[in-house]
């Protein structure tokens, strides 16, 4: 069973403490929402889970069924069954996406089996076509570089791709739905619903409301400060649909806004 | 990265990557190394030339011992132009069926994965293997168009009249040392001529290979584009590797008549010890086109500057460019578009790739001649570079000496940031995964301008240059 367990994780970037005390555990089948007003370090979050190497853990631990990763490197952690859908994706001139797929599956594939010959070319192309298909993208999307000139939306819709082809066990989804339309939103969140598993633990970064909608998360949490401060159901977001977030702030006035 | 771990790559990629491998020397006459007018002669005597041939080849030495070194560009100091064999001859030459190659010659292509390419869909096959063509194929509809595809030494014989005609007008013995250098001594290479109006549709390939230490390699290349013709020659490099440094000068010239078309692409990869010194220019008239795709991955210094003189109005010239210079590797590359006419126009893409202490730049000049209107030239130079000791230059050189023309001219280095590395990092790839992806990545618009094999070839050369690349 998945399981992700992030325990008092403390996370500096530079001198200054982004995550003070930051706990949750995610089990497979369960979507989390998360969200708070900007600069609270929900996206300090997401890069610290995925190891990047700017952002320091001082404190704390995360353990992926039980084991601890702290000290595995960032395509580890991704092979291991974690992914964080970007916010900003960058660009990779002159990768098409479709070549870029099919290398990520071979590296997964070969670091749970070195003799893994990797993918078919036909294979690839008819699982690939399946997912495009969920996420009503056009196959010559898979022609194009990376990233690279791709819309607001188009970069959404490639980041649910991507999780739709690797798989995850664990996926953080960075504001996914910010920057979207209301058609594209319902694409990539009806995309992101039909990933929905047993095996599969969703952590949510969302402002909206909307993409609630159609995730339906059994929690919801608000993150102040660098830490989780309310935790709840459907309710909570919709509070703060309703209230904003002042009332957290009066909640908590001790609680300084960090980075 | 372990040489255990090396050495697993290059089995997975397959035993044809192994450049490791050298046959016994089975050469059957080798002059003293250095150079002596009497080495010329008897070179000459040797392909049984006319006198014309002997007496430009004793001017080309004449000039080429007077001249210095060229006083610009990489440091050739370590370069001993007498401790090189300037000729070299296998003992079976120009065989016209694979069956009566000899063995030794053959397990050599067998490495290199000639045959198969060949029967997948090469046009014509010109390999040399040390200064002779050994193997020559054409396929019959190619002959019946009237196309020529014969190792120079052929060409001469048997097309006297066209070969005198065009033999040393694009690059003139006088241009500079090394051109020189490769006019009196040249062998090998080939002979190209397309009728007018005929269409090749699939590129003629040469494999050139390198096979003895010292051996200095001085293919020349002439290829005549009649009016309205199309062609595109490719040539592949390999080396097997050597601790002594070995010299590579090759001059090709193309004539690219009125409306015709030519594309030029080379892979070089030769081993790191050799200086490649390459002279490779064409002459473009009325509404010619001519394409350089140009890939230097090998070698220990590279001089290279694919040049287009655009002399028939309408004429375009066109160069793209890669170099890739790992640890200890200079890669000098460039091009020259000369406008001698109005209305004529010239595209220069060269992208750079550096890791290591590798230094990669670019030199080109682009000149617009006096009064020539019109002219239009774009010009686009990025570097990448893999890590804080690998470098890059640029020397760009535009001389306009006419007021009416359109000149761009951009340039841009860059490194492999770290958002890009944990972008692919953050999908399951290791950093050598994702540094090769992206390197794969800045040279896809040459790559996708090449044959598919060759495609695929550069793609495993890219691999085997990243080996060890990170960390």
């Amino acid at each position: 069973m998945t399981k992700i367990e992030i325990k008092d994780l403390h996370v500096n970037i530079g001198e200054k403490e982004i995550l003070k005390g930051f706990n949750l555990t995610v089990n497979g089948g369960e979507v989390h929402a998360l969200m708070g007003p900007n600069g609270t370090g929900k996206s300090t979050l997401a890069y610290a889970l995925m190891g990047h190497p700017r952002y320091e853990v001082i404190k704390g631990d995360i353990l992926l069924d039980g084991e601890s990763i702290m000290e595995m490197s960032v395509d580890e952690r991704a092979r291991r069954g974690l992914f964080l859908a970007f916010q900003y994706p960058v660009a990779i001139p002159g990768v098409t996406l479709a070549n870029f797929l099919r290398s990520a599956l071979n590296a997964k594939a070969k670091a749970l089996n070195p003799e893994d010959k990797g993918i078919s070319l036909v294979n690839f192309r008819r699982l690939l076509r399946s997912k495009m298909d969920l996420l009503k993208m056009d196959y010559a999307f898979g022609a194009r570089y990376l990233n690279d000139g791709f819309s607001g939306g188009e970069k959404k819709r490639a980041e649910v791709l991507q999780m739709a082809m690797l798989e995850p066990r664990i996926a953080i989804l960075d504001e996914t739905d910010s920057g979207l339309d209301i058609d594209a939103l319902r694409i990539v969140a009806d995309g992101v619903h039909q990933l929905q598993s047993d095996t599969l633990g969703v952590i949510l970064i969302t402002h909206y409301q909307r993409m609630l909608e159609y995730m339906q998360p059994q929690f919801v949490h608000i993150m102040y400060g660098g830490a989780i401060v309310e935790s709840g159901g459907a309710e909570l977001a919709l509070k703060l649909e309703e209230q904003g977030y002042d009332w957290i702030r009066d909640k908590y006035p001790d609680t300084r806004k960090t980075g | 990265m372990s040489d255990q771990k090396n050495q697993d790559f290059l089995n997975e990629l397959g035993a044809d990557y192994q450049y490791g491998f050298s046959d016994p020397d089975i050469a059957s006459f080798r002059p003293e190394k250095g150079l002596t007018r009497e080495i010329v002669k008897q070179i000459s005597a040797f392909k049984e030339e006319p006198e014309w041939m002997l007496n430009l080849r004793l001017k080309a030495y004449e000039h080429y011992i007077n001249r210095p070194m060229p006083g610009w560009g990489p440091d050739l100091s370590d370069l001993d132009l007498d401790n090189i064999y300037y000729y070299v001859r296998p003992p079976e030459v120009n065989q016209k069926s694979w069956d009566d190659v000899p063995d030794t010659i053959k397990n050599t292509f067998d490495k290199l994965g000639i045959p198969e390419a060949e029967q997948k869909f090469l046009a014509g096959v010109g390999a040399q293997y040390d200064s002779e063509m050994v193997y020559h194929s054409i396929q019959e509809n190619l002959e019946k168009q009237g196309v020529v595809f014969l190792s120079i030494e052929n060409g001469l014989k048997e097309y006297p009249e066209l070969f005198r005609e065009h033999f040393g007008t694009v690059v003139p013995y006088q241009d500079n040392k090394f051109s020189a250098l490769n006019t009196a001594v040249w062998s090998g290479g080939s002979f190209v001529y397309v009728p007018k109006g005929v269409k090749v549709d699939l590129p003629l390939q040469a494999y050139f290979r390198l096979n003895n230490p010292n051996l200095g390699q001085f293919e020349r290349s002439l290829i005549i584009a009649d009016e309205g013709s199309q062609v595109h020659y490719v040539e592949g490099c390999t080396a097997p590797i050597y601790s002594e440094d070995s010299l590579h000068s090759g001059v090709i010239e193309i004539v690219v008549k009125k409306n015709a078309r030519v594309r030029y692409s080379t892979i070089q990869n030769w081993s790191t010890n050799v200086y490649n010194l390459v002279t490779q220019r064409a002459v473009v008239y009325e509404n010619g086109t001519m394409e350089w795709v140009d890939a230097n991955l090998g070698s220990k210094v590279t001089m290279k500057y694919p040049s287009c003189y655009l002399r028939g109005e309408g004429a375009h010239g066109e160069v793209l460019s890669v170099a890739f210079a790992g640890p200890g590797q200079v890669q000098d590359a460039g091009s020259k578009m000369i406008h001698f006419v109005p209305n004529t126009s010239s595209k220069i893409t060269s992208k750079s790739i550096s890791r290591g202490n590798g230094r990669s730049s670019y030199r080109g000049l682009v000149r617009v001649a006096n009064n020539v209107d019109k002219a239009n030239s774009s010009v686009v130079c990025d570097a990448l570079l893999l890590d804080p000791e690998s470098g890059s230059d640029t020397y760009p050189t535009i001389d306009i000496r006419s007021s009416d023309v359109n000149i761009g001219h951009e340039a841009s280095v860059s490194r492999i940031g770290e958002e890009q590395l944990f972008y692919l990092n953050s999908r399951g790839l290791t950093d050598e995964e994702a540094t090769t992806m992206i390197v794969s990545g800045f040279i896809e618009p040459l790559v996708k301008e090449l044959p598919m094999e060759y495609a695929i070839e550069m793609n495993r050369l890219i691999q085997l240059q990243m080996i060890g690349s990170v960390g």
